[in-house]
């Protein structure tokens, strides 16, 4: 069994957001960069769980972008990816990612496909339902469970008001998100051992941008919080009805 | 304007040829309209869906093209009544199978019609379904999509649309460069339009292809107000120090018609479940009201609510970083200020 788990470096969840050049450009200075929470935590740890049950299964890690993600891809072969591939190319839009990733996925005859719901930055939320659509493969979206019995694979996902459970044939692209696994910290092995595992690195192939970033704002500030004193919550639930009128 | 109308026919005669074999008896969309997916859940359709609804109308109004509607399935509204949200037409794909969400079915469903009917651009909401959907439907048709967008777009230049980034803590501005767009729309950012008037509403035959993803159990909160949905969400963190201490925060949402969520501590602790967990890993929320007990805020919280109109926090340190993100507050205990704060809103409601 092969898995692929599609990973994206993104801003810490803690990093300054702010922009330059005409609000152009997000600004990169004193960011610190991790693995997308969602594609460590809950697609890549998943992955190494049903590698644990099963030590034929292999993982690759792919993604997309320049040589500022290889510390976060090393950090994913440290947590338990056997070996990785970063499409050497500035990712445009979802669609053109998604083109990138289909075409290391199509020759790489993988069993199922793993990305995070969405990157915590742009938060798209695309690049897997786009993949599957390209290699037509069924997509699960917002999945908290996965399990394997063979090449039946069941899943649990979040729809409009509840969840419900799945069974679908392998291949297939899942979106992954909380409940799924928790979050691993790499061991003093695993980081050794990851200097070692190969990152091979591919050029792009041709592909649209559907879309187009014009321009970044930064919402506008608050106008600073109105304090009432705990004695007197009905100040609060007057202000609430007739100045907020949200109740 | 003319080549684009050329462009839609020409789409229009290829794509007849394509379906011949999986569509009958299409009916006629307009050349170019504006496409809105309406969503439903019970046999009720989604309020997300109403928003969706006044949305295209108002985009189709600015683009001077009429606003049609499409629902797989059924509901147990009167469809025609949809018109007075401004649409000219519903389209409907009367099967019982797709009360269901079937992705793959869904999006060959709406590419189909959406070539065959000339739609130019197509909204969703930015919602379960619309995430099931939205992509999937973009890379078929090699339409540009905006997920999460959060106004009508611009369209005297190119066709630029807002979307949120940074999960919430700031904006970006989207061009979309195919000739046909798709744009999800975020929950409770576009008001629900009421105007008069009734839609024609056309029954749609498409032989469905075999679903490749078979539904196994479907368990839905039933009574509870999704957290996605709700207007008002009443959250608690660390502060109310135990599960057993959430009584008054329940007392206080069901007063309010709210929403129960919670902090990241508090769903790892199993305190509450993990659904409930709001902030930049769990679930992003934008509620007209987001009354926050006993959480200090977080970057990673805020990032989860920051969208909120308006945001009350009550917390006994008056040094708590909310405070800062926060419209209103009352640094108070907790278990001190709830109380009073459910009374006044029983007088507020006439309950007491």
């Amino acid at each position: 069994m092969k898995i692929l788990v599609c990973i994206s470096k993104t801003p810490d969840t803690t990093a300054k957001i702010a922009f330059t050049d005409n609000n152009r450009k997000f600004v990169t200075e004193g960011v610190q960069w991790i693995l997308n929470p969602y594609d460590e935590w809950y697609a890549l740890v998943r992955a190494i769980e049903i590698k644990e049950k099963d030590p034929s299964v292999v993982i690759h890690l792919v993604t997309v972008g320049g040589p500022d993600c290889d510390p976060v891809i090393r950090k994913a072969l440290a947590l338990g990816g056997d070996e990785a591939i970063r499409i050497n190319t500035e990712p445009g839009d979802s669609f053109y990612v998604a083109n990138q990733i289909a075409s290391i996925a199509k020759p790489g005859g993988y069993d199922l496909i793993l990305t995070g719901k969405e990157t915590i930055d742009y938060n798209g939320a695309s690049v897997g339902g786009m993949l599957a659509a390209i290699l037509d493969l069924p997509f699960i979206s917002l999945a908290a469970k996965l399990e394997l019995t063979g090449d039946i694979a069941t899943l649990v996902r979040e729809i409009e008001g509840g969840e419900e459970t799945v069974e679908v044939k392998l291949p297939l692209v899942v979106g992954c998100q909380k409940g799924m696994a928790e979050q691993r910290i790499p061991n003093m092995k695993g980081i050794m051992g990851a200097r070692s595992k190969p990152l091979k690195i591919v050029e792009p192939v041709t592909s649209d941008s559907l879309t187009e970033i014009v321009s970044f704002e930064l919402p506008a500030a608050k106008k600073g919080v109105r304090l009432v004193p705990a004695d007197n919550p009905e100040e609060l639930i007057k202000l609430l009805h007739d100045e907020a009128k949200v109740i | 304007m003319a080549r684009r109308i050329e462009k839609a026919k020409f789409n229009k005669a290829d794509s007849l040829v394509v379906l011949k074999n999986s569509l009958s008896n299409i009916s006629n969309f307009q050349v170019m309209s504006v496409l809105v997916f309406i969503d439903h859940s019970d046999g009720q359709i989604k309020k997300t869906s109403l928003e969706a609804l006044s949305y295209g109308a108002a985009l189709g109004k600015q683009l001077a093209v009429p606003a049609e509607g499409v629902l797989l399935g059924s509901v147990k509204e009167d469809l025609s009544s949809l018109g007075k949200y401004g649409v000219q037409k519903i389209h409907q794909i009367n099967q019982e199978s797709l009360n269901q969400l079937d992705a793959e079915q869904y999006i060959r469903i709406i590419a189909t019609l959406a070539e065959s009917g000339g739609a130019s651009v197509i909204i969703l909401s930015h919602t379960n379904t619309g995430r099931a959907i939205a992509p999937g439907l973009s890379a078929r048709l090699k339409a540009g999509l905006v997920t999460g967008a959060t106004e009508l777009p611009h369209t005297t230049d190119g066709f630029i649309v807002k979307k949120n980034v940074f999960s919430g803590k700031a904006f970006c501005t989207v061009s979309i460069k195919t000739p046909i767009k798709i744009i999800s729309l975020n929950p409770n950012v576009f008001p629900v339009i009421t105007g008069t008037g009734t839609a024609e509403v056309i029954q749609e035959n498409i032989t469905l292809v075999p679903s490749v993803v078979s539904i196994k159990s479907v368990s839905k909160a039933s009574g509870e107000i999704p957290l996605t949905e709700a207007e008002i969400v009443v959250s608690g963190g660390r502060g109310m120090k135990g599960p057993e201490n959430w009584g008054p925060i329940e007392e206080l949402a069901k007063l309010l018609h709210a929403a129960t969520a919670c902090s990241r501590p508090v769903a790892d602790a199993g305190w509450r479940p993990h659904h409930e967990h709001v902030g930049q890993t769990g679930i992003a929320i934008a509620p007209n009201l987001y009354i926050a007990v006993g959480i200090s805020g977080a970057i990673q919280h805020l990032a989860g609510v920051n969208r909120s109109k308006v945001i009350v926090v009550i917390n006994k340190d008056p040094e708590a970083p909310f405070f800062k993100s926060a419209d209103y507050g009352i640094v108070g205990d907790a278990f001190e200020v709830l109380p009073k704060l459910i009374q006044e809103v029983k007088k507020l409601k006439g309950l007491a």
